[in-house]
């Protein structure tokens, strides 16, 4: 390996500030500060599932909310059935509800990945503001599924009232949740650094470069960008499953247009495409919410003032600023 | 159900899809000619309404606040366009999706600071406040009906200027070539934001309208930009023929579904959960249609290039 890049730095100092702040707010007594960070690590890692699809792969998803929130449901459904003790199906087979973690966290992930592949096969016929169109109605239409399902709480969302529990971790107290949120984080950036590495990744950052120029070197475009698609569903399904423990709710806004437009402001904050550009993005992003929230009610106009001077003037976001150019496309 | 209740029904429908053809035909204009995609485009329809409203209650003449409403969203559109717009025609559409995305919630924040959290309300006009009587007896709003008049007005205007006039033949160009056309001697940079206040006056005319039908607030843009949005993939984006027949035809899919989904579930289901279920289906149905004109035509109904 040698020496770390300047990205590399940057990283590193980004993951390290983001694990060192909520340890010394626990020991500092500020639980509401753990809170916070546990924020930035699951919307991060939403972010990075945005990522893998919109950075790599060159797919501009407006709904990946839907995932989102299909995360955050599975963990609500089977947290809420395994409350009150009823099946979640009853046929073909039966399937009773879930309070451990790993199971949900699974569940969410492939039932993301499973929608999102009729999804992927549908939007990947169209392509530019098309695509990005599509996915959003796509997501519109979940939207309006979750407010139509009254068993589930419809338009007001459905609680858990206990937070679901982790083998061996005491996921009620504030600190080892974060834990389990910052770990997850890191393992999906180990995958995506490997993934866009590999021969896989190779072939996905051609084609966002130009599809017509691979096809005719024998690789077929849909099928690569598909799986893409499929991999960032469940990546930030994952986050949605988390997020819906964090907050111990679910609803459909975790599902809406504007969840979409957020996870993708995390990840253009950041940078399109650097590894850990959705944690540099997720953390910016947190933290006006918190600072400029804190000083004035309308802090949204500050937060679309600075999003519009980073489109404008630093198109690489966050990572482009302070670690630089891309080394490599 | 009576014949008079499904023609009052399809009179909502096509009243609604006029509204989006309002919207849809801006849209669809400013990425026809311009490349844009303007996800702001719901804020000038709210500033439409939010300054008919106070013109209006200031006024006491509801045409003065019309005016005023499509004044301020077209001269908003303009200072909007000149201090961040046109940055954005040569940037790629994630750019484009999150810098309007920024203006979104720049001026939501605004017309909220300004007009306060409450929501405005509207009458509508004396001249417009009566009923007429259905052919099937039924009596139907005026005012509703004068706004479908509006949206046939618009629509045949902008026919005629986009195909017989100079500005058209421009605008035409401009969507075609920019470059020669600059080479012509055309100012194209004045051309492009007029286009975009045009698009603008529009929004803001039918944001205006609206405020008479239902509440005028911060955030009543939004829901509608998503279906404008559908009515112009639907449509092809940048055909205003394509914007026409898919706000119809979104209108009335909707207003329809909505009539008629929550009845059609009550014969299997009680009554309270046929409306919750027919409802939540009657808003999926038109995203159902555009994945399914999309996925047989992956460039909508009147797209330009097949």
């Amino acid at each position: 390996m040698g020496r770390l890049t300047r990205e590399g730095w940057v990283s590193l100092a980004l993951m390290g500030s983001l694990i060192v702040f909520p340890v010394a707010a626990s020991a500092l007594g500020e639980p509401f500060m753990v809170t916070l960070a546990t924020r930035v690590a699951i919307l991060a890692l939403a972010g990075v599932g945005l990522n893998l699809a919109l950075g790599l792969g060159g797919m501009v998803s407006f709904g990946h909310a839907a995932f989102f929130g299909i995360g955050g449901y599975a963990a609500g459904i089977l947290a809420h059935h395994a409350a009150t003790f009823t099946p979640v199906l009853t046929w073909p087979l039966e399937i009773a509800g879930t309070t451990s973690m790993p199971m949900i966290w699974l569940t969410g992930a492939a039932l993301a990945g499973l929608i999102a592949l009729p999804i992927g096969a549908i939007s990947l016929r169209t392509s530019g503001v098309y695509f990005i169109m599509i996915t959003l109605a796509f997501a519109q239409m979940i939207y309006y599924l979750a407010i139509s399902l009254p068993t589930y709480g419809g338009e007001d969302g459905l609680p858990i009232y206990l937070r679901n529990g982790f083998p061996g971790v005491n996921t009620l107290k504030p600190l080892p949740f974060f834990f389990i949120c910052y770990a997850a984080l890191a393992v999906m950036l180990a995958a995506f650094h490997i993934l866009r590495r590999s021969r896989y990744g190779a072939a996905l950052q051609a084609i966002r470069q130009n599809p017509d120029r691979v096809a005719t070197m024998g690789i077929e475009p849909f099928p690569i960008r598909l799986t893409a698609l499929v991999l960032s569903a469940m990546v930030t399904a994952f986050a949605g499953a988390l997020f819906a423990d964090l907050n111990r709710f679910v609803s459909p806004s975790m599902l809406s247009w504007h969840t979409s437009g957020e996870i993708l402001i995390f990840v253009i904050l950041g940078g399109v495409g650097r590894t850990f550009g959705p944690v540099a993005g997720a953390g910016l992003f947190i933290l006006f919410e918190f600072a400029l929230g804190g000083w004035t009610e309308y802090w949204q106009f500050f937060l679309g003032l600075i999003l519009l001077a980073v489109v404008l003037y630093a198109p690489g976001g966050v990572m482009g600023i302070l670690a630089g150019k891309p080394r490599h496309g | 159900m009576t014949a008079a209740f499904l023609i009052e029904q399809l009179l909502n429908g096509v009243q609604l899809g006029v509204m989006l053809f309002l919207m849809a035909a801006g849209l669809t204009l400013v990425f026809g000619v311009m490349g844009l995609i303007n996800l702001a485009h719901g804020s000038l329809y709210m500033i439409g309404g939010f300054f008919c409203a106070w013109a209006t209650g200031a006024t006491g003449f509801f045409w003065i606040g019309l005016a005023a409403g499509v004044a301020m969203a077209a001269l908003c559109g303009a200072a909007v366009e000149v201090a961040v717009i046109r940055r954005l025609y040569k940037r790629d559409h994630l750019d484009q999706v999150l810098a309007t995305f920024a203006l979104i919630l720049i001026f939501s924040v605004t017309m909220r600071w300004v007009f306060g959290p409450q929501p405005l309300y509207l009458n509508t006009p004396p001249l417009l406040s009566g009923a007429v009587t259905l052919p099937g007896g039924a009596p139907y709003p005026l005012y509703r009906l004068a706004i479908i008049g509006v949206g046939i007005a618009v629509a045949a205007a902008l026919y005629v200027l986009i195909s017989r006039t100079r500005l058209g033949m421009r605008i035409r160009a401009g969507e075609a070539d920019r470059e020669m056309i600059a080479a012509l001697g055309v100012d194209i940079k004045t051309l492009y934001t007029l286009v975009f206040s045009l698009g603008a006056a529009l929004a803001g005319l039918a944001g205006a309208m609206v405020g008479a039908l239902q509440s005028v607030q911060v955030g009543m843009g939004e829901p509608v930009l998503i279906l404008a949005f559908v009515v112009i993939v639907i449509g092809g984006i940048g055909s205003i023929k394509g914007a026409l027949v898919g706000a119809i035809l979104v209108g009335v899919v909707d207003t329809l579904g909505r009539a008629f989904l929550p009845q059609l579930f009550g014969l299997v289901m009680d009554p309270s959960a046929a409306t919750t279920v027919g409802s939540a289906l009657a808003s999926m149905a038109i995203y159902v249609l555009m994945a399914v004109v999309l996925a047989i035509r992956p460039k909508g109904l009147f797209s330009l290039d097949g």
